[in-house]
């Protein structure tokens, strides 16, 4: 079964609704979009639309924070950490405030809007922010996880989530916390770290790996920030071999991230499959998913290169 | 004249000394803005929000967001005098590990929000506004702003925002001083008419003399009333008011007094009882 991320991520917001009266939702013009107009319908009196006005609208979370509210506010990743970046450093992060900046439309799957409206920068952006907190769901239950974790979490939370459709690839026994990663399949030759869309194309990675004798782990490191340094060290050392795949700039994303930690505890071979240093284009999202390479096939390329240069 | 405007305009030249004995000890922050908004936040913390003299956090209080940030002098100084920070406290302003940061930071007690990158205050008070207001409270929010400030776009996001919701619990404050770091604002940007502008964004609009205890308080207490709509008072100030050779001096924008300007400054005030000893 097949349901986006946004999808799973207006519903969930929507349950929260009725658990917490203190939950607020502001969009800026894009709540057909973004899915919280499935909250707005069943609570319309704390539903804020605050116009095509990004910054205006992160600002205002951050007043509502500052009165005992839970605000969440939504808009596509390109505005949420682009147009609205300082709006999250000065008021959300600098000062802590509880503010869950939920943002769509994340990556290149955005597909036909083009290269203007795909964001392959803001996990990088978010996450050099201190106090911020990161996190890319992998799939609809993952994110219902994801957004009742951060609504308990008081602090700054940066969440990307997808508009493609996307395989659903968990049942109701995961778990998710903040700051910690996810081990899904285990193994000895090479570590596959992925997270949002990149993690059902690891999945197929590392079937199509044991077919060629390579016994890979996957990892779903949907928590970029903070990150779970022991799971990656621990599998630097049992593997020897780290290939990250995510749907981002390979700069200052989930490779970025995962590199900091090996390079300092645990030196071992790595690579990744990401946007290479170039912006997106129009066309389907399946389509823009092979030109860029961000596809288990890609992944597995990668993994074996890795795999024989160890020997 | 009124008793309270005697008072306050006293406990505003009050803070004008603690003001520049800050910036004095620190060797650095922002005098000129300090000076001209002075008179309008004696009025507002000492005579109009709500707010309880030594506790901060009180949960019935009303909410001032300082969105022209730099003026931690000003802001300081009636901490001080609120006693939510001690007066010697003061003169560790801008220092290593001080509570009293460049720009207001919520690690001193009675900051509501970080404030200072320019033209975030008004929207982080529309939050607040819209915040009490749901949940039913009477409290006011409070936003002051600079002339320069509203050259920033976001302002106008959050004016038009705040009309839109008819936030009749906000009130805000543009300390019109007609200066910027870089000169007279008019040549800068320029944002006159800056009551006409609020006006087509829907505001009721009041324009008041700055230093004038009577129209300051007088207009708060009019602002008070308005319902369906948010108010703003544009109030026409002097950088560097008080001090006769830092008014309309945009050097003195973020330049802080040397010692003998200090001195030269408290011979125009007559204060001959200065206890110098603060600064050792």
């Amino acid at each position: 079964m097949k349901k986006a991320t946004r999808q799973a991520y207006g519903e969930a917001l929507e349950k929260l609704g009725h658990k917490n009266s203190n939950v607020v939702v502001l969009d800026a013009d894009l709540s057909g979009s973004t899915k919280t107009a499935i909250f707005k319908k069943s609570f319309p009196e704390r539903f804020f639309n605050m116009g095509i006005a990004e910054a205006n609208m992160v600002d205002t979370a951050a007043g509502f924070s500052q009165v005992g509210k839970i605000p969440f506010a939504s808009t596509f990743s390109m505005f949420g950490a682009g147009r609205a970046f300082e709006q999250v450093r000065q008021s959300m992060a600098y000062q802590k405030a509880n503010v869950k900046l939920v943002t769509t439309h994340g990556g290149i799957s955005v597909g036909e809007d083009g290269g203007s409206h795909q964001s392959i920068e803001d996990v990088a952006i978010m996450r050099t922010i201190p106090n911020m907190t990161v996190i890319v769901p992998a799939d609809a239950t993952e994110t219902e996880k994801v957004i009742n974790a951060i609504a308990e979490y008081v602090g700054p939370v940066y969440v990307r989530c997808s508009r493609m459709d996307t395989e659903i690839l968990f049942d109701e026994n995961y778990h998710f916390e903040i700051g910690k990663g996810n081990l899904l399949k285990d193994g000895d030759d090479v570590t596959i770290i992925a997270n949002g869309l990149m993690v059902e194309e690891a999945l197929k990675a590392q079937q199509m790996l044991s077919e060629k004798k390579i016994s890979a782990a996957v990892i779903n490191m949907a928590c970029i920030k903070p990150i779970d340094k022991e799971l990656i060290v621990k599998y630097a050392k049992k593997t020897g071999a780290i290939v990250t795949a995510e749907e981002h700039s390979y700069i200052g994303g989930l490779y970025g991230a995962v590199s900091e930690v090996v390079s300092k505890e645990y030196p071992v071979r790595m690579d990744y499959v990401a946007m290479e240093d170039q912006f997106g284009k129009s066309g389907k999202p399946e389509e823009l998913m092979r030109y860029f390479n961000l596809t288990a096939e890609a992944i597995v390329k990668k993994a074996e290169a890795l795999y024989s240069s160890k020997k | 004249m009124e008793e309270r405007v005697q008072r306050l305009t006293e406990l505003a030249n009050e803070l004008r000394v603690d003001i520049l004995a800050m910036l004095v000890k620190s060797q650095s922050g922002h005098p000129g803005g300090s000076l001209s908004v002075i008179d309008v936040m004696t009025a507002l913390y000492f005579e109009i929000a709500k707010i309880k003299k030594g506790d901060p956090n009180w949960v019935d209080r009303d909410r001032v967001v300082l969105s022209k940030g730099h003026v931690t002098p000003a802001l300081f100084s009636v901490f001080a005098k609120l006693e939510f920070i001690e007066k010697k406290e003061l003169m560790t302003f801008r220092q290593l590990n001080s509570r009293l940061q460049g720009h207001p930071d919520k690690k001193c007690p009675g900051v509501e929000v970080a404030t200072g990158s320019l033209g975030h205050g008004l929207s982080m008070a529309n939050g607040m506004a819209l915040g009490l207001k749901m949940d039913g409270k009477p409290n006011r929010v409070f936003a002051i702003l600079g002339d320069g400030e509203i050259q920033e776009g976001q302002v106008w996001e959050a004016a038009m925002a705040a009309a839109h919701y008819k936030l009749d619990n906000l009130i805000a404050v543009v300390d019109h001083n007609r200066l910027q770091i870089d000169g007279w604002v008019e040549s800068v940007m320029t944002v006159s008419p800056v009551d006409e502008k609020f006006r087509a964004f829907g505001w009721e609009v009041l324009t008041i003399d700055g230093h004038d205890m009577n129209q300051i308080l007088e207009a708060f207490e009019y602002a008070l009333t308005i319902k369906n709509r948010p108010t703003v008072i544009v109030a026409h100030t002097v950088k560097g008011k008080g001090v006769s050779f830092m008014e309309n001096q945009a050097k003195y924008h973020g330049t802080a007094p040397k010692m003998d300007e200090f001195k030269k400054a408290l011979e125009e005030w007559n204060i001959t009882d200065f206890d110098f000893s603060i600064f050792e």
